[in-house]
């Protein structure tokens, strides 16, 4: 079992916001988390990745990675584990560059960041070829660009490409399609589905679009306030137990279905 | 079948927007649109971001002024309405909203915020703040209590339940809505919809509905325009649906990138590939070609133009006839 976590409770402040998560995933599965927001999908992943906000800390519960408990962890290995073994890729991939810098600047310094031996050639070679792989056309073009200067569809490849050159073995995405258009986002959905193929890669994709969910993940998670109402294969959307998931489900328009106002 | 449509409400007539890019080319945001609203009844307008949905209801609704065209309101073309008169006509026409937090005053009560569009027409007294505020609450599903609230202590669903009440607040004959529902959660955007279907029902309003959830859209309109690069490529109306009717290869490709819930194990989606084209250098032919897997050379040099091919229904393509 690549990550094994166990009665996860997180609270900000003295607040308790998730509580009781547990979950397993395996090398290679794909696995969503859904629910509304405020549901404390987003919490979950920050707290595996180890980057909860502000007074948001983890008061129960063990994040079993490889064997290790991430919890108890030094900083150092943890600073280790992020960016190698473990990456993040967020919503809007634009607003995690900084955009003052150029991408491939910027590329070349978190590459030698996690492997100082690399020279600068073999750093922008190495990013280089990253993008080429996630189908950005020009990728010498796009190394050359400011994050302004690229779509929402393109930066966020410009994300997937940098938290996957290290080949890490578990990658987090929070909401990535949800502010790109539904074309983009269909390509996205399908690069991630690619990456996990060619890498092996074990995903964890937290989104409130149900349709994403049952396309791309062997596994779900269902929230709701902060708990876990219903978790499994993809028999959670195939067959729901849950009152709660059947409402989700419901309430997802459907192309061709009873138009509102004739209801 | 053919729906006879209700009497058109709102005509807009070779509507052109062209911004100037900083480098004196010229940046088409709306390619010369021709399309009816009627009246009581929902007009959908879908395509990606940029192809110009937001700036045609912004050029209707006189926020950004129109290079050419007509927009025919009550039997007068209202880009050409000044001062007062241009005034007294946005009663008629409202808006809500894709973040209504943005477009609330943070200081301001609920209770001022409904009753605002009143105050500023001189419909109500200051005295009558208060019941007219739960009037319009209540219209809109939320406790009259919420009244003496601030906007930012209400959930995304109650405050896009406030903006509606705002927009309905002056008893407009048309309201835009601009990805209304698109910020909020699934369960939520049902209810918000539902209203919205509710109150079209009373009051007998036309809404003009953005939004790039083509399900949401099918679901919610009377009649889809599908815009793309600033041309609407496909209209359909005359009761036909986009999930059955829809012919423009576009449009088809867009229905193809959507995810359904009840995938079955190995289906595969289809996504468009690339991007759309900058709207700086409108292409000459259709503008749709650089992507359309159907592309042949006339589609590369002449522009095709809408035409009904089923009545109620319009494609703008070469290759469907």
């Amino acid at each position: 079992m690549l990550l094994e976590v166990k009665n996860l409770d997180v609270s900000y402040g003295s607040r308790l916001t998730v509580s009781g998560v547990s979950f397993e995933l395996d090398k290679g599965e794909i696995m969503s988390v859904v629910g509304e927001s405020g549901s404390g999908k987003t919490t979950v992943i920050r707290a595996v990745m180890g980057c909860l906000p502000g007074s948001g800390h983890v008061t129960g519960g063990s994040v079993l990675f490889d064997g290790r408990d991430l919890l108890k962890v030094t900083p150092q290995e943890h600073r280790q584990l992020c960016g190698r073994d473990i990456s993040m890729i967020f919503q809007d991939s634009g607003s995690m560059i900084n955009p003052i810098r150029r991408i491939g600047t910027q590329f070349v310094d978190y590459i030698r960041t996690h492997a100082p031996q690399k020279t600068k050639a073999e750093a922008a070679e190495m990013a280089q070829d990253m993008l080429k792989r996630m189908r950005l056309p020009n990728p010498e073009n796009v190394m050359q660009s400011y994050p302004f200067e690229l779509s929402g569809g393109m930066r966020q490849r410009v994300g997937i490409a940098m938290a996957m050159v290290f080949r890490p073995k578990l990658l987090l995405a929070d909401e990535p399609t949800s502010a790109l258009d539904v074309t983009t986002q269909a390509q996205i959905i399908r690069q991630i589905v690619d990456i996990r193929n060619e890498f092996g890669v074990a995903v964890i994709m937290v989104t409130h679009n149900l349709g994403v969910a049952s396309y791309i993940s062997n596994k779900l998670v269902v929230m709701k306030n902060g708990r876990v109402v219903e978790s499994g294969r993809r028999e959670v959307i195939a067959a729901p137990q849950d009152a709660y998931t059947k409402e989700l489900l419901a309430a997802v328009p459907v192309l061709g279905d009873v138009k509102y106002y004739d209801r | 079948m053919t729906v006879k449509e209700p009497p058109v409400i709102l005509q807009i007539k070779n509507l052109t927007k062209r911004f100037a890019a900083e480098d004196g080319r010229q940046l088409t945001a709306c390619d010369d649109i021709t399309v009816n609203a009627y009246a009581g009844q929902t007009l959908g307008i879908i395509g990606e971001s940029g192809c110009g949905k937001s700036t045609l209801v912004r050029t209707v609704l006189q926020i950004t002024p129109a290079t050419s065209g007509e927009v025919i309101f009550e039997g007068q073309d209202i880009l050409k309405l000044r001062g007062e008169a241009a005034r007294q006509n946005r009663r008629k026409i409202q808006m809500v909203f894709q973040d209504p937090l943005a477009a609330f005053n943070p200081k301001m009560k609920v209770k001022e915020i409904v009753t605002e569009p009143l105050l500023n027409f001189g419909l109500i007294k200051k005295s009558e703040v208060n019941a007219k505020a739960a009037e319009l609450l209540e219209m809109v599903e939320l406790p009259p209590e919420f009244m003496e609230r601030y906007p930012h202590s209400l959930s995304g669903g109650q405050r896009q339940r406030l903006g509606i009440a705002r927009a309905l607040a002056l008893e407009p004959k048309i309201v835009v809505c601009d990805e209304a529902t698109s910020a909020l959660d699934v369960s939520v955007q049902e209810k918000i919809c539902e209203l919205l279907v509710r109150l079209q029902k009373e009051k007998g309003i036309t809404y003009l509905f953005i939004c790039h959830d083509i399900g949401l859209v099918d679901l919610m309109c009377h009649q889809i325009a599908v815009m793309y690069l600033g041309s609407i490529v496909e209209y359909i109306g005359g009761g036909r649906r986009i999930s059955t009717d829809g012919m423009h290869p576009y449009t088809k490709a867009l229905m193809k990138s959507v995810f359904k819930v009840d995938f079955k194990p190995g289906e595969r989606i289809e996504p468009l590939e690339s991007e759309v084209p900058s709207p700086l250098d409108l292409p000459p032919g259709c503008p749709f070609a650089g992507r359309c897997e159907y592309c042949t050379d006339i589609c590369r040099s002449e522009k095709p133009q809408l035409k009904e091919v089923v009545p109620g229904h319009l494609v703008a393509c070469h290759l469907i006839k």
